[in-house]
This record gives structure tokens, sequence and C-alpha cells, in this order.
């Protein structure tokens, strides 16, 4: 379990993440949500140790993040920022490979051979896993990093905006398989979402941030609802129900 | 894979034959004489290359940019400067000069202070980026150059033409006992350096990818800044400044072998760097009939190679 407990982070006077509490359950997707600038990729990035908090902790099963040994917390946790500039030319499975380091260190096994083909399957990068990175298209490149941090096959996956440059089909097709993760699985996602519907539609809980603070934290349903989503945006944002699913319409709404 | 191995067998042949070429060429009537001497030079190419080598690999992949090389951190400004100190205050016939040792252990102390100065100072990798730390680097080594311009000119001009000799790489009289002494730290370097190649793949990846994979990022940027200067610390002192073409050797080495492994990316670097110093040696001792320095031809070659690569890259970016 991950517990998030009064966590601050200030860049220069201005708190950025404001006393965070939050706890991510076990075998959900949770997505954090919230207006630019609200601090969701700061508290993303605090909880995967890419940044030091100024105060608070984060707990992995009850134990410090910073007490964790880097290669360990590898295997149970894994992170994908949005911007992935590759300078140097990997073909997909190389790619996808790195993601056995915490367990192989570089040395791959036949184990580590067959995670890395299920991570490429998982995905549908089978025709493509011979190909350079600086070959693919966004979309592409972007389910190749998501099969490395499969492969990493840890409990927790940590996404900063995935669906960023992403078109309709291709941020389906990857909101289908974090659901998957999860359903089959039994992965615990963590996912920063700008759109609040893909959130809205595959999301199990719902963190909302607005100024580094919390402002609602719970199940989706309670989250997705007029009153709301005021708080939160401060748009007048009507919701449809369509197939079961809350359809945020805020196209044309007044602020 | 199987073509880079081929590849690099080819390199080795290739290095094996410029040593043999450079060690057994002319070589008449003297051989008890000429061979040792001979072989002392190939083997402070040799280690002096494969310092070189490392040393910019790995510095471009910390710092993710392909035309950058150590020297920016200043060291051969620092190296320009114990120099012309000494010239300056002490004399071409004082014991700093005369007594090898001294001015090997000078050099070598000035440059390796001031680089564990420069880091622990100002790198916080966390905090801002390596940049901040190589602008900073390159600011101080233009400053530490503009003073050494103005030692220089205020030197006795007969002074002044033996300070030269030493601020060019110069492989024609190297002690031997200095080369056991720069080999031993060497060694040291380069079995850390070789026990860290895994990691240094997948830092190639960049900082956020690296600490998801469980490296600790900062701190083995912050090992790897201090090995690559030991490396060229040590080097320089015992040769002078070659940092230059550590960036020739380097993306030779890229553009001859296709892969991100770093094991097969400074091994190549490396045997190119043997080639090129060896065989750049053989032209200037008997073509040039050391009417040159191999550091003229190594920078000669250097910046038009360094031109072609600055025209590669803005093309590649437009």
């Amino acid at each position: 379990m991950i517990e998030i407990k009064r966590l601050t982070k200030r860049f220069g006077k201005k708190p950025v993440v404001d006393d965070v509490t939050v706890t991510i359950e076990p075998g959900t997707i949770t997505s954090f949500i919230g207006p630019n600038g609200a601090g969701k990729s700061t508290l993303l990035s605090m909880v995967s140790r890419l940044l030091d908090a100024d105060t608070g902790e984060v707990l992995l099963d009850s134990r410090n993040v910073k007490q964790w040994k880097s290669s360990e917390f590898a295997k149970r946790v894994s992170i994908l920022r949005q911007s992935n500039f590759i300078n140097v030319r990997l073909t997909v499975r190389e790619l996808v490979s790195f993601g056995r380091y915490p367990y192989s260190k570089g040395r791959l096994t036949e184990e580590d051979h067959q995670f890395v083909d299920q991570a490429i399957e998982y995905m549908n990068l089978e025709e493509l896993e011979d190909r350079f990175l600086d070959e693919l298209s966004g979309g592409q490149k972007q389910r190749a990093f998501i099969a490395m941090v499969i492969a990493q096959d840890t409990d927790y996956i940590l996404l900063d905006e995935p669906l960023n440059n992403l078109d309709m089909k291709h941020s389906v097709q990857i909101m289908k398989i974090l659901r998957k993760l999860v359903d089959e699985l039994g992965r615990t996602v963590v996912i920063v979402l700008h759109d609040i519907n893909f959130a809205s539609v595959y999301s199990d809980r719902i963190v909302a941030l607005k100024d580094g603070k919390v402002v609602k934290n719970g199940p989706t349903h309670e989250i997705i609802n007029t009153k709301v989503l005021r708080e939160i945006y401060d748009m007048d944002i009507p919701v449809q129900e369509q197939n079961g699913c809350r359809i945020c319409v805020y196209f044309k709404s007044g602020a | 894979m199987r073509g880079n191995s081929s590849k690099l067998i080819f390199l080795g042949a290739l290095a094996i034959i410029c040593i043999l070429l450079y060690g057994f060429y002319d070589i008449k009537g003297g051989f008890d004489y000429a061979f040792p001497r001979r072989m002392i030079r190939v083997a402070a190419m040799v280690i002096t290359g494969i310092a070189i080598a490392y040393s910019t690999v790995v510095f471009q992949t910390i710092t993710r940019n392909r035309i950058l090389t150590p020297s920016v951190m200043g060291l051969d400004s620092m190296y320009e400067v114990v120099q012309t100190l000494i010239y300056f205050f002490a004399g071409s016939v004082s014991v700093w000069v005369l007594n090898k040792y001294l001015n090997f252990g000078a050099s070598l102390a000035a440059m390796v202070i001031f680089s564990l100065l420069l880091y622990r100072f100002l790198f916080r990798a966390d905090k801002h980026p390596i940049y901040l730390l190589l602008l900073i680097g390159m600011i101080l080594g233009t400053l530490l150059g503009s003073l050494v311009t103005f030692l220089q000119v205020l030197i006795d001009p007969l002074e002044y033409l033996s300070l030269q000799n030493r601020l060019f790489a110069n492989f024609m009289n190297i002690k031997t006992e200095l080369l056991f002494i720069a080999s031993a730290i060497l060694l040291c370097a380069f079995i850390y350096g070789y026990l860290i190649m895994d990691k240094l793949d997948v830092m190639s990846l960049g900082r956020e990818n690296s600490i998801n994979l469980g490296i600790d990022y900062d701190r083995m940027v912050m090992n790897i800044l201090i090995l690559s200067s030991v490396l060229i610390a040590t080097s320089t002192a015992l040769v002078g400044p070659i940092t230059f073409f550590g960036l020739i050797v380097a993306n030779l080495s890229y553009q001859y072998l296709v892969t991100y492994k770093h094991s097969i990316l400074v091994l190549g670097a490396s045997l190119i760097s043997v080639i090129a110093l060896v065989g750049g040696q053989f032209l200037v001792e008997h073509i040039f009939e050391l009417r040159t320095t191999l550091s003229v031809i190594i920078n000669f070659v250097g910046g038009i190679y360094f031109i072609y690569l600055l025209l590669k890259e803005s093309r590649a970016a437009g």
C-alpha cells in the first residue's frame, strides 16, 4: 500500500503541493485530476522518488520511500513521465528489455525474455519490435514505453499523462490495457489525467487537486457530478449518463 | 551484434598493426636501445587513449550530448594554469619543471581538486540540471584561459617557448616511473569504470527512466564526473592536453558501432583512439620527421570533424 502523508513541496516560496495526505487503494485505478498547475505531476514525482519532498513522507508498505533500496523499490513501483526524449538508437525490443534491469542488471535470463515477450504482446507491438524508436509515431512510442513499464512487473504503475499527444483510438487502447492490468493481473495504477472523461469512465477512484491541495478524494461516482466539479474547476459542467458512463460535457460551460 | 563483434576484431587488428608498425619500422642497429623506448611510448598512448575514450563516452552519456567533451569543465585550462604559474614564478630551470614527479603531482592535484570543488559546491542534480554545472565549468575555463594568456605575455620569450612545449600533448619523452604511477591510477579507474557499464546503458535513457529502473542516478552522475576527471587529469598530467581528440573517437565509435551498449562503444572508442594515437605518432616520427606534433595533426583532423558534426546536427535539428 502507498500512503502519502502530509506531503509538501515548494518551488521558491510558493507551495506547489501543500500538505497532501492520500492513501492509494491497492488493486484500483486512481486518477489524479485538477486544473493546470494543481500539483498533480509534482505529487506523482515525489511518490516515485524523482523529486524530494520538503516535508511529509511517502510510505510503501509502511516504509519510507527514501529508506527503500533503489533497486528493490524499482521492483515494486514504476513510473513513466510524459516526456521521453531518448538520443540513443534503440529498438522497441531493446527498450522493453530495459524494464528487466532491476532484476537482471542487463544480463537477461530466459525468464526475463518471457516477460519482455509478454509485455510486447500485451501492447500489440509484435510487428514493431525490431523497429527503431525514432522511426515510430508518437502513439507507437508511447506504447513501447508502457510495455517497458509492464515488463518491469511492478505492483504499482504510476503514469504521468500517458495520453498526451495520442489520438482517440490510441488513448482508448491504452486506457483499456491499464484496466486489464488492474482487473486481470491485480496491479495498482495511479495516473495523472487531463481528460476528465477518461478519468470518469476508467478509474475506480479520483483524487482531485487544486492549488496543491486535495479538494476531493473518493470513488469516481462521488466526484463526477456538477456540484463537485464546480469546486475543482470553477466551471458549471453538466454531466450526462450514456451507456452507464458519466460524461462531462464541458465544452460550452460558463465559468 | 554479430556485425559489431567483427567490426571490433577489425579495429583490434588495425590497432595491433599500428603498434607493430610503430615498434619495428626502420629500427636499424640499436634495437635494444630503440625498441624499449618505443614500447614505453606505445604504452603511454594506449592508456591515455583508453582514458580519453572512456571519459568522453561516459561524459556524453550523462550530459546526453554528443558534441561535448570533459574538457568543457575547464580541466585543460587548469593544467595550463598550473604550468604557466610554475614558469611564471619559478622559471624553466626550477625544480618544479625539472623534477617530473613534482610537476606531474602538482598538475594532477590541481586538476582533481579543481573538479572536486566544482562538483561539491555546484552539483545538485535534483535541484538544477547538469547544464548549469557545464556552463559554470565553461565560464571558469575561459576565465582561467584568459589568466594564462595574461601571464604568458609577461613571461620572458625564451621561457615561453619552453612552456609552449608543455602545453601540447607530447609522447616523446615520458618517464617510465611516471608511466607506472599513471597506469596504476588509471587501472583503478578502469576497474570501477568497467563495473558500472550496465548502469551507464540505463543512464542513457535519462534521469527519470534511470531512477524508475532503480539507478541511484544523482549519485552515479557525481561518481562518473569524478571518475572522468581523474582519467583526464592523469592522462593530461602525463602527456599534456589531448581531450579534444575524445570527441572524434567517441563519435566515430557511435557511427561505426550502432548500439547503445557501453561495453561495445567504449571498447570501440578505445581501439580507435589507440589507432589514431599510435598511427598518428608513426606519421609524426617517420613521415613528418618530427617537424610537427601529434596534437597539431589531431587538432587539425578533429577540427574538421567537429565542423562536420555541427553541420550534421543542425541539419538533423532543422
